[in-house]
């Protein structure tokens, strides 16, 4: 009996921390740039690639394997950094006096583009790099052996979740970023550069879609169609917090990760659709979602 | 019933195509059909991108439509096309009356995530029922119309007959809608809706009636895919079918109830094109048409018309 609820709370946990770094940079994104990114899974399958070309280097180069995981950030980092500041820039930058329904939609363009560039990039096979998968070994609790990966994606959920509350409450950056999420237009008007401002969120944001899509490289099979499943499920989890609070994707994260968890172990035919129902669910009483604000309605 | 000059030009090309089917090859005959059905979903979105609300989610309907016309026909042996479309239309429907109790409260984004969540557990549900053939889906039995059973060499032509029926239809009762009271509410909603309540009109009401109504245009759209291609699925339910049918809604636009099926037709000769060409990069190509519709024609290829029939006059 305590065997089972082990094995749900550690599978339980271990996705949620997928969820919440799924998910993370769709809230940052929206909490300050009012932006639903559809194209946040595409950034995922880009991290996801990236990774697999980078780790795919190191083991021919035959590179010390403890290092991998700094193989796996830097390609993350890589792939945000990169085309992140590039579309926002040459497309989204134009935008933003549009409704945020018509900027969901050209994010959505966005995605469609992206994927077909990934697949003309890297072609249609899928890839496989499992050696910082399998160098980690194992852990076991009672009968179980789980794979220490787990523990590496746990932490790097808590690493990242308590990094971006240090950098929001903390630093000077951080204050900025809260002012031109509660108003864009005084902001500006006190002289913070908002257009600099959204092209660092933004890239922050995709750079965090690449995390997760680089550390989830080695424990799946690396291959076209990567994002689109992962964009409805962090919409789930972003929409189900409350969009754009951080506490909120935790609270969700962790929720949907336990539930999930015990559904695939006890009535698995439920997998998918607990997790739309759950949102389902939280939006029917909280139409907002976990952790929102009261909004005014405008006249 | 005043039956408005589009409608009425519809009509004559609907006939116009049936009499010269001879002369067009299957495959595009079959194109037409799916435009058909596509058509019929995003004419649903339409009255909302009306009221300014965009659903990601009218799969949910396009494909409960599809798998009620399939269920009826591959467990219960009913396999008359007329009866199979009325009863798919009217389970969508009541679907929608349902879910619609809680969705008319929304608007903007969430209106959009939240039906995109139906559509999804809609998809979780399929995906794992093993009776329905889980990702596989299901072959539809051959059809009969008003118990005739056409020939395999006509059946594409007959079908597409039947589609144009049930479109005409549509078309003139959505038309009738939008010009009552309550169709005129749509634009008032979405330009101001507290305005349109201190006028004492429902918002919430009247997002309902039309949530309904979206809701059996796509669920009949859905029978008739069901029907066309004789081969159901899952993902008729996935996000990215709500997504097609909101990109054929923004390239046609919202000018008239005709410019979804126009939509729906160019959205069919791209992917088709795209495809034959190109399987890796079509998506590309309708991402990029995309972005160049809400760029430089956000009223959707319909605002071609009325610019250039001014320009005339």
């Amino acid at each position: 009996m305590i065997d089972q609820i082990l094995m749900v709370l550690i599978d339980g946990i271990n996705y949620s921390a997928w969820l919440f770094l799924a998910a993370v940079g769709l809230t940052l994104i929206y909490g300050v740039m009012k932006i639903v990114n559809v194209a946040h899974g595409s950034f995922y399958a880009l991290g996801a690639y990236m990774a697999a070309s980078v780790v795919g280097v190191w083991v021919t180069l035959d590179y010390p394997p403890y290092l991998y995981y700094l193989a796996l950030f830097v390609a993350a980092l890589i792939s945000g950094f990169t085309v992140g500041p590039f579309v926002e820039r040459v497309l989204l930058r134009y935008q933003y006096e549009k409704d945020e329904v018509v900027i969901l939609l050209i994010t959505y363009a966005l995605f469609l583009v992206m994927e077909d560039v990934i697949k003309l990039i890297w072609g249609v096979n899928p890839y496989f790099i499992v050696e910082p998968y399998a160098y980690l070994g194992n852990f076991s609790v009672g009968d179980m052996t789980y794979p220490n990966y787990y523990i590496l994606m746990f932490g790097l959920a808590i690493a990242v979740g308590l990094t971006l509350t240090f950098v929001l409450k903390k630093t000077h950056f951080g204050r900025l970023l809260v002012s031109v999420i509660y108003d864009r237009e005084i902001s500006a008007a006190m002289g913070i550069d908002v257009g600099k401002i959204f092209v660092v969120t933004f890239s922050v944001g995709c750079a965090l879609a690449g995390i997760a899509g680089a550390f989830t490289a080695p424990t799946i099979s690396v291959s076209p169609g990567l994002g689109v499943e992962v964009i409805v499920l962090s919409f789930a989890v972003v929409v189900t917090g409350g969009l754009g609070s951080l506490p909120g994707v935790a609270l969700a994260a962790i929720i949907m990760g336990l539930v999930r968890s015990f559904c695939i172990h006890y009535i698995p035919q439920f997998e998918l659709f607990v997790i739309f129902g759950v949102m389902a669910l939280v939006l029917s009483f909280r139409p907002r979602g976990l952790f929102s604000l009261a909004e005014a309605r405008k006249i | 019933m005043n039956f408005d000059k589009s409608i009425v030009r519809l009509a004559i090309v609907f006939i116009g195509i049936l009499l010269l089917s001879g002369f067009i090859p299957q495959w595009a005959l079959f194109m037409l059909t799916i435009a058909c059905a596509n058509g019929m979903a995003v004419l649903g979105l339409m009255l909302f991108l009306r009221a300014g609300l965009v659903s990601f989610g009218q799969a949910l309907f396009f494909c409960t439509g599809a798998y009620a016309a399939g269920l009826l026909a591959l467990k219960l042996d009913i396999t008359e096309m007329t009866f199979l479309i009325i009863i798919s239309g009217i389970a969508s429907g009541l679907m929608a009356y349902v879910l619609g109790f809680l969705l008319a409260k929304y608007r903007g984004i969430f209106f959009g995530l939240l039906s995109l969540a139906f559509s999804m557990i809609l998809y979780g549900l399929l995906v794992k029922t093993e009776a329905l053939g889980s990702t596989d889906g299901f072959n539809v039995p051959a059809v009969t119309i008003f118990g005739w059973l056409p020939d395999l060499s006509v059946v594409r032509v007959a079908v597409l007959g039947m589609a144009f029926l049930i479109i005409l239809l549509s078309v003139s009762f959505v038309n009738m809608l939008l010009k009552s009271p309550r169709g005129l509410l749509l634009t008032a909603i979405r330009d101001n809706e507290i305005r349109a309540e201190y006028m004492g009109a429902s918002a919430k009401k009247t997002i309902h009636l039309f949530y309904v109504v979206s809701g059996v245009l796509a669920g009949l759209g859905g029978a008739i895919a069901a029907v066309a291609v004789g081969h159901i699925d899952p993902t008729m339910s996935f996000w990215t079918t709500s997504g097609e049918m909101i990109f054929i809604a923004i390239l046609g636009g919202t000018g008239s109830v005709i410019a979804p099926f126009i939509g729906a037709l160019i959205f069919g000769i791209i992917h088709t094109i795209a495809f034959s060409y190109s399987p890796n990069t079509w998506q590309m190509v309708i991402g990029l048409s995309l972005i160049f519709v809400i760029l430089l024609l956000p009223n959707g290829l319909w605002s071609l018309r009325e610019k250039f029939g001014k320009r005339k006059s």
